[in-house]
């Protein structure tokens, strides 16, 4: 009987992640899905990246992920966003080639060494003694494996509602997963009903795109991965369009509003705020005028065109009378309608931070299932499940990245530690140290763990160390540079529309000043070598924000004595006494794995920690002296 | 909560005992205190320098102004060998609360952190310093103060102060929240606030602190001391009751430097409340300078003080300026001093106590040393009218408050510079965050979920 190391459930955009780091990391992989034509399907918007998500994407690919990488080869449009508010939040986004991105995906897949792909619809999960075994597929055939990774998006009871029409369904009329959804019910896990909708899709050859405004894409060499840069200019990029909806689209929606499943009662799952049906932003926000809604291609060979802002789950009638009303629309046909999707996902508070489930040992669970929303989301949990699959079976540590460390840190810590109570979308807020996980340092932060780990090559890492070293070479070099108050200073500074210099400097301190920046120092600087521009643009950061960067790890030590000290995983909160009774059903129920994590609790007091780290000592005290008696 | 930091308390219970401690534990406890430190012997000793185990006799000095807080003794401990196993610097001062809070809240200026509710305990505990059998004591220690705190601390969060911070905490939401929104979703069209916007609400804040910190009586008394008019009209004793005060109680006589002598100031240390006598100087010219000076010269100080002693001549009766100055200080704390009872009085002080509106009147003759002892009482018994402090408890809550509102203060002064250096907007987050955080030490809110709630509720956002 064979038996894999790692079964992975769903091909999507967790799934291929988690599918790729469990074979990289020598594991035997089986992946399965519902769909092979439909690996790494992006359901909804047809685009990777943006706040946040940006910055994830380029975690995953200093982890040696694979979207990055993926979206290089597939994106048609390129964007960089919020270039004046800071560089932490300064965000990439694409456009993809959904078509491309999907079969790009899948070619990796199968070319991956150790991994198989197979189509096949999962019923239940084979458990014994509280520890997973393997899975029997629909057919009724069954496979084995050491540990099993859930990535069923929105798969688990999937139903999809139009009007008053409603079907079982999965993304993009997939069949669904009926029958897992209720095992895993029987087998213990706490399943919540969540829901969230796409837009209808246009032909493009019916809309005048006179009336729309062009939205290019950004100039200049810039890409997702950290491996190759992909020149833009390359490739001719493919715009996307700007349309707005007005008081006749909002009339029909008013008029037609108890036709919306959402508002006659019909859907039960709880919907993302930051994503609403274009029927609750005119509901709940009467006094806006007009709605943005961004005309997105689907790929670059079709004529298909995706409506951001535009996402409806009206009966397909009426959305043909909304979309006609918009300018440029009014002879648009619609080739797909709206639709809004609800979908079985388990409570992540029975997850531990390694994605492994509480419930059943040898057991994970990634991406949408965890009531997340957001293929990057869903990509970064794939990874390190993956990654924390395989190690436990090599016995290795789990990997548990901190919220100082990566936003994919702080997406699984605020999902097992505080839950969600809707699809879970990273936002730049949600990061209280976003100043040091920026897009550019990605690499810097994450890809010494990942060649640590064996998912990035050593040629990669040396190409690595050796820019890290320009810049601490570039960085030190600039902060000795001396400059003094003299005539070809001054008047150099004044050219460059800075003040004057009182006393001695050096180019490292002048380069904090918000009107400078290293190119404009190049006049000052007689030493100055060739240097790559990820280099420079590091060594600006870096030093321009220096003072702001530095406070952030200052906040980070702070934290850091919390977050290092760990709980016991049998520590009997019972035990503790004066705890609030609040406070002890939470500490039950999440299990932290340190002190930082349980003080994150909600509900869980300053006291309550206080209690816990004296009987922590108490119980090391404790532990210590009976050593000494033996 | 931060274990390796350095924490100070007022160890001793507060009340009337006659010597009070303020315990310093930490890394930094010798450097802390010696910055405000100065012995009596060598002033210019390092208390770093000192040998562990020593008591050292001096004067605790607010370096701002180098002002005299107290006279104090303090004995110096060096880890690992103390109750923390910490440095630990014990400051011996007078008892009653006010010189222990000043020195407390100086202390804390320096960088100290206000402890928690047992934690030098908890601290002894997990170095190792207190035997195992008494971990279950700290904890009760831990759990039943805690309790007794929140329960004042709720006591005082009811009655206004609570209703307004929380007003300048959802200020400052909206305020992030504006900034977050554009951040999070750069193409959804939110009328962010501009630059000038921001600013404002920024400064609106800002003042709402101030305006907060500086109303906190008794954070100001710790502070600054009590600003105190002494008022009336020529000849009636002004300057002999000064003096007289000043007979009595040891006065602190600075002169700030740099200044002229007009503004020297003098301190009275009344049962422990400092007094800050308003332009002695002058009390002491306009004696000589008969009518140059009137109800002007009041008006001018009225307006800046917490205190003000209306002096009368107790022979001369009450006049119409007597009359306009009580007037003028009606929204003060204003006591009627009836001077030179000695003599012949022409005044009842019944009947003045009707004509002037108040109960609040001490006879007293400056120069024959006569009622000042009650009028002292008075001073005190106005000050701490209705909040006499009965236990520790309610002191360290509202010391913790302070601590909190003015960490918040710091905070958007930084905000405020980064605006000024036209930084862009996710640098501004970074400081508006961390005040919303000392906010929510005073309400126990906590600002990772507020802040996405408020976005939120403030914006139509998605696509």
């Amino acid at each position: 009987m064979k038996e894999y190391d790692v079964i992975v459930v769903g091909a999507g955009h967790a799934g291929a992640e988690a599918a790729l780091a469990a074979a990289r990391l020598g594991g035997d992989t089986l992946a399965l899905t519902v769909d092979l034509d439909n690996i790494a399907l992006m359901a909804c918007n047809p685009a990777i990246g943006g706040p946040a998500k940006s910055q994830i994407v380029r975690e995953i690919d200093a982890l040696g992920g694979e979207m990055a990488k993926n979206i290089d080869r597939s994106f048609i449009q390129l964007r960089m966003l919020n270039t004046g508010k800071g560089p932490a939040v300064r965000s990439l986004r694409a456009q993809a080639d959904k078509k491309s991105y999907s079969l790009n995906m899948k070619r990796v897949l199968e070319e991956e060494e150790n991994l198989n792909i197979r189509q096949g619809i999962v019923t239940e999960l084979l458990v014994g003694d509280g520890v997973v075994k393997g899975v029997k597929l629909k057919t009724g055939i069954e496979f084995y494996g050491k540990k099993i990774i859930l990535t069923t998006g929105t798969f688990l009871k999937g139903s999809i509602i139009i009007g008053d029409h409603s079907f079982n369904s999965g993304p993009h009329h997939q069949f669904p997963a009926n029958a897992l959804s209720e095992h895993l019910e029987e087998l213990g896990f706490e399943l919540r009903r969540f829901k969230t909708g796409t837009s209808p899709r246009v032909d493009k050859r019916t809309i005048d795109f006179s009336q729309l405004i062009k939205q290019p894409g950004s100039e200049g060499d810039i890409s997702f991965s950290f491996t190759e840069l992909s020149s833009t200019q390359l490739k001719e990029q493919v715009p996307c369009w700007l349309v707005r909806t007005n008081e006749k689209t909002h009339q029909i929606i008013r008029d037609n509003i108890d036709l919306s499943p959402l508002y006659a009662g019909d859907i039960e799952g709880e919907g993302p705020r930051y994503c609403p049906s274009i029927e609750d932003k005119v509901m709940k926000y009467p006094e806006k005028e007009r709605h943005q809604i961004f005309v997105e291609p689907e790929g670059e060979y079709i004529f298909e065109m995706y409506l951001s802002g535009f996402s409806t789950c009206l009966p397909e009638s009426i959305q043909v009378k909304m979309l006609h009303s918009l300018p440029g629309f009014e002879e648009a046909k619609i080739i797909r309608p709206g639709y809004a999707i609800e979908y079985d996902c388990v409570n992540p508070l029975q997850l531990k931070p390694t994605l492994e489930t509480k419930v059943i040992k040898g057991l994970y669970t990634a991406g949408q299932i965890n009531g997340t929303s957001g293929y990057e989301e869903a990509g970064a949990q794939g990874l390190i499940a993956g990654i924390n699959a395989m190690r436990q079976l090599q016995g290795e540590e789990a990997v548990i990245l901190k919220r100082s460390e990566a936003y994919i840190g702080v997406l699984i810590d605020d999902l097992v530690t505080k839950g969600t109570n809707e699809p879970y979308r990273m936002l730049t807020s949600r990061a209280e140290y976003r100043l040091v996980l920026r897009q550019d340092n990605a690499d810097l932060r994450l890809t010494p763990l990942g060649y640590q780990l064996g998912l990035i090559t050593e040629k990669r890492y040396q190409k690595f160390k050796a820019k890290k070293e320009a810049i601490e070479q570039e960085k030190q070099r600039l902060k000795n540079y001396k400059i003094y108050p003299e005539d070809e200073v001054q008047s150099y500074l004044r050219k460059v529309d800075s003040t004057e210099i009182s006393r001695d400097d050096t180019l490292g301190r002048l380069l904090r000043r918000p009107e400078l920046n290293y190119e404009k120092l190049a006049g000052l600087d007689k030493e100055r070598a060739d240097l790559a521009p990820e280099v420079i643009k590091q060594v600006e950061i870096q030093l321009k924000y220096e003072g702001y960067i530095k406070k952030q790890l200052k906040q980070i030590e702070k934290k850091k004595e919390l977050e290092e000290q760990q709980i016991p995983e049998e520590i009997d909160y019972e035990q503790i006494e004066g705890l609030s009774a609040e406070a002890l059903e939470k500490l039950k129920k999440v299990e932290p794995i340190s002190v930082g994590q349980a003080s994150r609790i909600a509900g869980v007091t300053p006291a309550d920690i206080s209690l816990l780290v004296v009987y922590l000592q108490k119980l090391k005290r404790e532990v210590t002296k009976e050593n000494q008696h033996e | 909560m931060y274990f390796k930091d350095t924490i100070a308390a007022i160890s001793t219970a507060v009340g009337e005992g006659g010597i009070g401690i303020v315990r310093v534990s930490g890394a930094e406890a010798i450097s802390i205190v010696d910055q405000i430190f100065k012995a009596y012997a060598k002033p210019k000793q390092n208390l770093k320098e000192v040998a562990a185990y020593t008591a050292h006799y001096g004067h605790i000095i607010e370096p701002e102004i180098e002002q005299v807080v107290d006279e104090v003794i303090c004995l110096v401990m060096k880890a690992p060998k103390t109750y923390t196993q910490e440095d630990i610097v014990e400051i011996h001062c007078h008892g009653g609360s006010v010189p222990l809070r000043k020195i407390l809240s100086l202390v804390l200026d320096m960088g100290a952190r206000l402890a928690e509710p047992g934690e030098f305990s908890k601290r002894a505990f997990l170095n190792g310093r207190i035997d195992l059998s008494q971990a279950e004591a700290i904890m009760d220690v831990i759990t039943s103060k805690t309790e007794a705190g929140l329960q004042v601390a709720m006591d005082q969060l009811e009655g206004g102060l609570s209703k307004q911070i929380e007003d300048i905490r959802s200020k400052l939401l909206t305020l992030l929240a504006n900034l977050e929104a554009s951040i999070d979703f750069p193409e959804d069209e939110i009328e962010g606030f501009s630059f000038a916007e921001v600013e404002e609400r920024l400064s609106e804040v800002l003042e709402s602190v101030e305006d907060l910190l500086a109303t906190s009586k008794k954070g100001r008394i710790i502070k600054e001391g009590i600003q105190t008019a002494i008022v009336g009209r020529p000849n009636v004793g002004k300057s002999s009751l000064l003096n007289a005060l000043l007979r009595e109680n040891r006065a602190i006589v600075t002169e700030i430097p740099g200044t002229t002598r007009d503004v020297i100031e003098e301190v009275i240390n009344i049962q422990g409340i400092p007094l800050k006598i308003m332009d002695t100087a002058g009390i002491r010219e306009a004696e000589d300078e008969v009518e140059k000076i009137g109800v002007a010269r009041s008006q001018k100080f009225l307006q800046k003080a917490d205190l003000v002693l209306l002096v009368l001549d107790a022979n001369l009766g009450v006049t119409e300026e007597d009359r306009e100055v009580m007037d003028l200080a009606a929204d003060k704390d204003t006591i009627v001093v009836l001077n030179k009872i000695d003599l012949e009085s022409n005044l009842d002080v019944e009947t003045l106590k009707k004509e002037l509106a108040t109960e609040r009147v001490i006879e007293v003759s400056a120069t024959e040393e006569i009622g000042i002892n009650d009028l002292e009482e008075l001073i005190s018994e106005l000050v701490f009218a209705g909040q006499v402090e009965a236990n520790d408890q309610t002191l360290v809550t509202s010391l913790r408050h302070q601590e909190a509102l003015e960490a918040a203060y710091e905070y958007l002064l930084t905000v405020q510079e980064t605006l000024a250096q036209d930084l862009p907007a996710d640098f501004l987050t970074i400081d508006l965050k961390a005040a919303l955080e000392e906010l929510g030490k005073i309400t126990g809110d906590t600002v990772g979920e507020d802040i996405i709630d408020q976005i939120f509720a403030d914006f139509c956002l998605g696509k």
